[in-house]
């Protein structure tokens, strides 16, 4: 009976059991409904067993907007419990575990797939390559984070949420003070996911540094593959701390060690330095890439080119090894000298030198340009002054006096907001909606996708700079309640209206999906945007080959070259294409990590030896396998041309 | 158009809330640490607000003047090369901006890291404030007497909070007086501060640390010299003392109303600091094993 009962806990509130039966059924008519259609051999054949670095990307994109609306109900019922004082809607323990989610799903299952599905699709088109490096290897970073991620919701069902922030401070996750298994779900989730965020960082930087077109030097690549690069190589750097980092906290709380107890030689304080000496990296690992998004976008739609390309580059170069140099800023309050805290105050404020020079060269790339107003392009200027915005108050966070005063605080939550959401997310949004003909063929309605950009940027005001009031107020963040003396109500209210609006945004982006899928127009061509980079010299969507042809490069407009400079980019014949097969063993090996993570969580040790045997087995499978990949023939590319309306030879 | 009147509008809005009548705490400061902190927060809105003006200010202007809608349909954009003098100043600007608020942050940080400006002369007091899940205990080694959940502290005098943890990290936060430290389980860390007015202030946990961290707050009021002796002089005549056992039975989780004892629980239950810092929680037989090994 006690083993069961680590499974089921109880909830004191009602709200929770409903969620689950709503999830059973969701599951339910999901599978019902693949059986009724006939679509299980479609899925399994078409997406589950792909290597395609495409529909990798889809997948990602697809799984990072499910994981949003996950973290994004977590965060409306946080301001609904907080909108006005006193409330009970959900009581202390309910908020706590669904702060954390909202945490971990938010950067970690939403933010990241949502970015290297972007790069999945993108980086490849960009530098002319016809897949990524290690195409096998992608697929299992995929699933291995798809799931990490299921992984994780679970333990919304079976056993508990983890209650102790996203960012997991010991003592408090120890066994002593979450005794729950939720931390192990946070253990086992992020590691296997980071794993597979790990292989995707090696994938990548191989990929770019070996599969790039004839003639793209490192300074001829588009700034969206510049920024992937340095991503990646901060992924490879920053990662397997987090690794080390969880597994010392999983033999912590199932093995009896003391890694991160304060007994024993132990200490709480190597736990804060471990997590952040990854952390920090990884709020760049999300706003690199962004950077690169807007850095397309704004040059496309201003028609001019990328203002100062070398002083960008160095500028994340800098921002790159900067974020490794700042972790202590996330707790000068620890204890340490005032000559410590001097030292990651300048380095940590150093960073907005090489971010203002981005602001600036974007701005000059507007100078003198044809600005249109299109949604990505809406996106992108209204992350200037917001993100400027956003930063400044990091400055104002990052001299370490002042932080004793906004540490902890609704101010913080307000700045890291105010960065990830005009940074991240409208980036995300925005590339989201410029690469979807690249990706499916046709256009997302623009007026559809203006009422969403306004909603959302309105409500992201209002939902985030009442924060910055009520931290120098004194309201703590993670407070599942406050009284009425504080004053805090009516800007909490403010937030929840905010909020709201930012949920009927995204609630008109799925709308936009499903109009445009149903109404637009199929014949958008292959440069519906008048674009510049060398994705948009291939066809809508894409064919599963990418060129027919490898292109030749002269620039970082290799598009724009050859629009307007009569630049030959496919000056060759058809040759026949050698394709990697595709493989359902990375499946597999996902399901098999999910079953040893789950196992591992709950102690169930015949599981997780069962299960390790499977995966071992898969790799031995892979070692032995003679699979050559296949090739597509001249007389099929020739064919698919043809439909496209004929190449662009 | 409707970007900038939205953006200007919440700026402004902003401000009005910012600068109106009731003062947040933080910048409502009471003493001399968190008056410096206060200053240098109104310091670098001022400056931060001078770069978000400039960004603007060429946003709008750009947004206005090469709008597409404005153009005629054959205008081609020209293809600009950085040019060295412009790039100068978008590097120099943000460089310029950045010496100046490290020089601000340095000398500010040593600042609210010793005994506050014009108290130097005088001797602090030195007060234990350790938490436990969701509780202070405020223990004064001098006065020999121990506070749950709330502080008195004398106005005009330096006072040092030596703080740590029963459990969970916690962070010490009184905001009109100063900023926040860390209570952790393993060393003492330190906070200077001291009050200028008698008064009362809200003091509070800024880390989540469970449970019961919305609750997890104290009363901190701030009295004249001669009320403070005669408030430990009372305590002293109408208190019981804390013992070992009591102390532990407050150390369990939950809340607890406001306490008062004689003598502090640091006799029997010292702060992990010292020669033993982080190292003092294994039982005596253990430390007795340590002496032995470092005879050899």
């Amino acid at each position: 009976m006690e083993f069961f009962e680590r499974f089921a806990i109880y909830h004191p509130s009602p709200l929770i059991y409903a969620s689950m039966v709503a999830i059973g059924l969701v599951s339910i008519a999901i599978v019902v409904g693949i059986t009724y259609f006939k679509k299980w051999g479609y899925l399994w054949n078409e997406w589950l067993t792909t290597v395609d670095h495409k529909k990798i990307g889809i997948m990602y994109i697809i799984s990072a907007l499910l994981m949003l609306f996950r973290g994004g109900a977590d965060a409306i019922m946080m301001r609904l419990q907080t909108a006005v004082p006193d409330n009970s809607f959900l009581d202390a323990q309910h908020y706590n575990e669904v702060f954390t989610t909202h945490g971990v799903v938010m950067i970690m299952f939403m933010a990241m797939p949502f970015i290297i599905g972007l790069m999945n699709f993108i980086v490849p088109l960009q530098i002319g390559a016809r897949d990524v490096a290690f195409p096998r290897l992608n697929a299992i970073s995929f699933w291995l984070f798809f799931f990490g991620a299921m992984l994780f919701n679970v333990s919304f069902v079976i056993g508990g949420s983890p209650d102790a922030g996203w960012t997991n401070y010991y003592p408090l996750a120890s066994n002593e003070f979450s005794p729950s298994v939720g931390v192990n779900y946070y253990n086992w989730a992020l590691q296997i996911s980071g794993i597979g965020t790990l292989m995707t960082g090696i994938n990548f930087i191989a990929t770019i540094l070996k599969m790039r077109a004839p003639g793209m030097k490192l300074m001829k690549m588009p700034m969206f593959t510049w920024a992937s690069l340095l991503t990646n190589v901060i992924i490879v750097f920053a990662f397997p701390v987090l690794t080390i980092a969880l597994l010392m906290g999983t033999f912590d709380r199932q093995f009896g060690t003391n890694f991160f107890t304060s007994m024993n030689g132990g200490m709480d304080m190597m736990w804060a330095n471990l997590f952040w000496i990854w952390g920090h990296p990884e709020v760049y690992i999300l706003i690199l890439p962004a950077f690169g998004i807007y850095s397309e976008i704004i040059s496309t739609f201003s028609e001019r080119n990328l203002y100062g390309y070398k002083s960008m580059v160095w500028s994340m170069v800098l921002i790159s090894l900067f974020s490794f140099t700042v972790w202590l800023h996330h707790f000068f309050t620890m204890g340490q000298n005032a000559f410590t805290n001097s030292i990651f105050s300048i380095t940590t404020i150093a960073i907005a030198i090489p971010t203002g020079i981005k602001i600036f060269n974007w701005l000059l790339t507007m100078w003198k340009g044809k600005i249109r107003f299109t949604v990505p392009m809406l996106y992108s200027i209204a992350f200037i002054p917001l993100f400027t915005i956003g930063g400044a108050t990091g400055v104002m966070l990052g001299i370490a006096s002042a932080d004793y005063q906004y540490h902890n605080t609704m101010f913080l939550v307000a700045h890291f907001h105010n960065v990830i959401i005009p940074g991240v997310v409208f980036a995300v949004l925005a590339g989201f909606t410029y690469w979807w003909p690249k990706m499916f063929g046709f256009m997302l309605n623009e007026k559809i996708g203006k009422w969403a950009f306004w909603f959302l940027t309105i409500g992201f005001c209002l939902a985030f700079f009442p924060m910055y009031v009520t931290g120098l107020d004194g309201q703590a963040r993670r407070m599942y309640t406050y009284s009425e003396a504080t004053g805090f109500g009516p800007l909490n209210m403010l937030s929840f209206f905010g909020a709201g609006l930012m949920a009927i945004a995204f609630a008109l982006i799925v709308y936009n999906v499903y109009y445009s899928f149903r109404h637009s127009p199929r014949n958008v061509g292959d440069d519906p945007w008048n674009a510049r980079s060398l994705e948009w010299a291939t066809h809508n969507p894409v064919p599963e080959y990418n060129f027919a042809v490898t292109p030749e490069v002269k620039s970082s407009q290799a598009f724009w070259d050859q629009k307007k400079h009569g630049h030959k980019l496919f000056d060759k014949e058809y040759e026949e294409i050698h394709m990697p097969n595709k493989s359902g063993v990375p499946f597999i090996m996902g399901v098999l990590f999910s079953i040893f993570g789950f196992s591992f969580i709950f102690a169930i040790w015949i599981g997780v030896i069962l299960s390790a045997i499977g995966i071992f087995a898969c790799m031995i499978h892979r070692t032995f396998e003679q699979v050559h990949g296949f090739h597509i023939s001249v007389k099929e590319i020739k064919e698919t041309e043809e439909k496209f309306g004929g190449a662009d030879k | 158009m409707k970007l900038k009147w939205a953006f200007l509008s919440l700026v402004f809005t902003m401000a009005i809330v910012l600068t109106g009548c009731e003062p947040l705490l933080v910048l409502n400061p009471q003493g001399p640490q968190a008056e410096t902190q206060a200053n240098v927060i109104w310091i670098s809105i001022a400056t931060m607000s001078v770069i978000l003006i400039i960004v603007l200010a060429i946003l709008i202007t750009v947004l206005i003047k090469y709008r597409a809608s404005k153009q005629s349909d054959d205008y081609e954009p020209p293809h600009i090369k950085s040019n060295p003098i412009v790039e100068g100043i978008i590097i120099g600007f943000p460089v310029l901006i950045i010496i100046f608020l490290g020089i601000v942050s340095v000398s500010s940080t040593y600042k609210v890291e010793t005994t506050p400006e014009g108290y130097e002369d005088q001797e602090p007091l030195i007060i234990y404030a350790s938490s436990s899940n969701w509780k202070w205990h405020f223990s004064y080694p001098e006065e020999d007497i121990e506070t749950v959940n709330y502080v008195f502290i004398p106005e005009d005098r330096p006072i040092e909070f030596k703080l740590y943890s029963y459990g969970p990290i916690t962070s010490f936060w009184i905001p009109q007086l100063a900023g926040q430290k860390y209570a952790m389980a393993d060393m003492v860390t330190t906070l200077h501060l001291a009050a200028e007015n008698p008064g009362e202030y809200m003091g509070r946990n800024a880390n989540f640390s469970g449970e019961g961290f919305a609750e997890n707050k104290f009363d901190v009021t701030a009295l004249t010299q001669k009320e403070f002796d005669e408030w430990v002089e009372d305590i002293h005549q109408t208190a019981e003392p804390i013992t070992e056992d009591e102390f532990n039975e407050l150390l369990k989780p939950g809340h607890l109303g406001k306490l008062t004892f004689t003598g502090t629980h640091l006799d029997f239950s010292p702060a992990p600091e010292g020669e033993h810092a982080g190292h003092n929680h294994g039982d005596a037989s253990e430390q007795e094993d340590h002496s032995e090994h470092s005879n050899h």
